[in-house]
């Protein structure tokens, strides 16, 4: 073969066909440039508001008000909105109404309403109540799993088993969350390996998708991009969420990064609604209509009507008297 | 020759080669932060701060100097390497900014930290170089109804008047930065083509400006768009020599900034806590927050030399003293109220 003479290998470099050939350096750029910009076409979005959102309001939402907020948001083209909670009102009062909100909502045929299931007894109340979808509530920190459910991670597993058991049984999918999973209020940092951990044995037990939660809303793009690395080992990226607070104004940034690695589910709720009675400090889901306005901006179909889900908060904002904590509400509303 | 063309193919291929097993096969990682292109995310931000500037602009109430020099001291004890002190405007057009000089006289200059100062026009810049300024900026406008409606001039004048500017600065040594709105869009024309914000650019860096800092001004931008802007003005100016400036408007500002990282961009303005916006621009209001951006930056592993908790503690003291919630949402979640 011989040796390439080295004014040969200096006229082959990389530099030099990009001078000599433009189109070369533009193409690769163009590649660049697309690799940054690579996003699902579809992402879906599950409105969790009228649950994780109003669950943390301190003043009761009357039923007929919740009820309201879930049919404006099911005209706003949303394909998930979380209607309510079957957990005991002893632990989370806001929720008492659960069969009520359940039974009296017009469900939309587009719309599937999963509910909140921690146990057994809540799945068959909610089943009773004509839930055609639940959902489970896992965490990857033992501690806050202890102050949240009040069972250690292989306790809340065995009775996840329950519910989805039965689910099975019947024909209902299960859509399993684990929250903490880019920090703890309790313990701090928590371990990718954690979260693939308790994610992987959710979706193991049968649910199909695994929303997976910065609940206390202190993770960054780094953090979120090693932690969905990690799971994604695990788990497919389709059966992935992301359910981000904007706590500390970092969800939308953390849900790009989410967007880059392939991720097409986002979690959030009307007017920011939320956070977690559990997690001192913690307030602020990301606001839906902010989210809905990134994706959109990146061309990315959600089947979202914006204005409608601005309109949709503005209700929920004036009956609970105070402000969105949507930023594109706030810019578009002119109060 | 079929050697030659061999080796040709296999020097591009394993370059290609290289280039489709960053971006396709394992690192979601890497791919997600850029490294496909060849270049991870910056070891080190340079944060512009820009509140006592831009924020405070935009205040009702007028700051009294002492207050606005108490800012800025607090701002340079939190390890900001450039602090964007005041304009030297017309009092008219903005009668916060009227005690410049005052403010400029007063501050405490730490040592390796810059204090820029805006200049619309010769007269601005004579003006702060008297009060011992050693930077100034600029402030161009990539919209031209924008530019009318601003500056009260077209595009190409404001650029005659900046190219004045930066001829007295050369001669006297004196740093220039240049700041180009209206980057992702505009309150008056809407849509605003990557193209107009790469010419406006690349005439303020072919002036002498060292830096050009892009504005999205009223913060409509998305990071499609950003990725897009940065892209068309990359090819006319060094992405060394840029700087994004983000709105938080409707709540896009720290995803643009991630975005503009990912494309090598290491200057980032922000306003400590949230202050400021455009009295022009309708609707428009706070800048990012330096407190959120720090937060991120430091996050992502990213120096910046800031201290964070001295950062907040400037924040605490403007908005005691405006009565006001801070914008910054690092501050709101430390603050247990």
């Amino acid at each position: 073969m011989g040796s390439i003479p080295s004014a040969v290998k200096h006229c082959l470099s990389y530099e030099t066909l990009a001078q000599d050939y433009p189109w070369l350096a533009r193409w690769l750029q163009e590649e660049k440039y697309g690799a940054i910009c690579e996003f699902p076409k579809t992402v879906k979005i599950v409105e969790v508001g009228p649950r994780d959102g109003l669950q943390n309001e301190k003043e009761m939402v009357p039923t007929e008000v919740k009820i309201q907020l879930i049919n404006m948001l099911s005209e706003t083209g949303l394909p998930v909105i979380e209607a309510t909670s079957f957990v005991s009102f002893k632990w989370v009062p806001q929720m008492a109404d659960h069969v009520d909100v359940l039974k009296g909502i017009t469900k939309s045929p587009h719309v599937k309403y999963p509910v909140l299931t921690p146990n057994l007894r809540g799945y068959q109340a909610a089943v009773e109540a004509g839930a055609t979808e639940v959902a489970v509530f896992g965490s990857a920190s033992e501690t806050f799993s202890k102050k949240n459910i009040n069972c250690s991670i292989k306790e809340s597993m065995l009775r996840f088993k329950e519910v989805i058991s039965s689910a099975k049984q019947a024909g209902i999918p299960v859509r399993g969350y684990v929250s903490c999973a880019l920090g703890c209020p309790y313990e701090g940092h928590i371990e990718p390996a954690k979260v693939t951990e308790v994610a992987k044995m959710m979706y193991d037990l049968g649910c199909y998708e695994i929303s997976l939660g910065d609940t206390i809303g202190v993770g960054t793009p780094k953090l979120m991009a090693n932690m969905l690395q990690s799971v994604m080992k695990e788990i497919p990226t389709s059966a992935l969420a992301v359910h981000c607070h904007d706590t500390h104004g970092q969800a939308l940034a953390n849900i790009l990064i989410a967007l880059q690695m392939g991720i097409s589910v986002v979690d959030s709720s009307v007017a920011g609604l939320g956070g977690c009675p559990y997690a001192p400090g913690a307030s602020g889901n990301v606001s839906t209509e902010d989210v809905v306005y990134m994706l959109h901006g990146l061309g990315i179909e959600t089947g979202v009507n914006l204005s409608k889900v601005i309109n949709a908060g503005e209700f929920i904002c004036q009956a609970l008297n105070r402000r969105t904590h949507s930023k594109v509400a706030q810019a578009t509303v002119k109060s | 020759m079929a050697t030659l063309m061999r080796f040709v193919n296999h020097s591009f291929c394993s370059r290609m080669g290289h280039r489709s097993i960053a971006l396709s096969c394992n690192s979601s990682v890497a791919r997600a932060f850029g490294a496909a292109a060849g270049k991870p995310l910056p070891a080190k931000v340079k944060i512009v701060e820009v509140g006592p500037r831009d924020g405070l602009q935009n205040e009702q109430t007028i700051v009294p100097a002492e207050v606005k020099i108490r800012l800025i001291d607090m701002l340079s004890e939190a390890g900001l390497p450039v602090i964007e002190a005041t304009s030297f405007v017309s009092p008219k057009w903005v009668p916060q900014m009227a005690d410049q000089v005052e403010v400029m006289q007063g501050i405490h200059k730490k040592p390796g930290v810059n204090y820029p100062v805006l200049t619309p026009n010769l007269k601005g810049f004579q003006a702060a170089v008297k009060a011992g300024a050693q930077e100034v900026a600029i402030f161009g406008a990539a919209s031209e109804l924008f530019s009318k409606k601003n500056i009260n001039c077209s595009v190409e004048e404001s650029l005659q008047r900046f190219e004045e500017v930066t001829k007295a600065a050369k001669a006297q040594g004196v740093l220039v930065r240049g700041y180009v709105s209206c980057v992702l869009g505009c309150p008056y024309e809407g849509k605003v083509s990557p193209e107009k914000v790469a010419h406006v650019a690349k005439r303020l860096y072919a002036m002498g400006c060292y830096e050009i800092s892009l504005g999205d001004t009223t913060g409509v931008g998305t990071p499609g768009g950003m990725s897009e802007m940065l892209e068309a003005v990359k090819q006319e100016v060094p992405v060394d020599a840029l700087a994004v400036h983000c709105h938080d408007t409707y709540g896009q500002a720290l995803a643009n900034i991630l975005v503009a990282l990912q494309m090598g961009i290491s200057v980032v303005d922000s306003s400590i806590a949230g202050l400021g916006g455009c009295p022009y621009a309708k609707g428009a209001s706070g800048n990012v927050a330096t407190e959120d951006v720090v937060y991120m930056l430091h996050g992502l592993g990213i120096q910046t030399g800031v201290d964070l908790h001295k950062l907040m503690d400037a924040g605490a003291f403007i908005c005691q003293f405006l009565n006001r919630r801070t914008s910054s949402k690092v501050s709101q979640a430390a603050c247990k109220l």
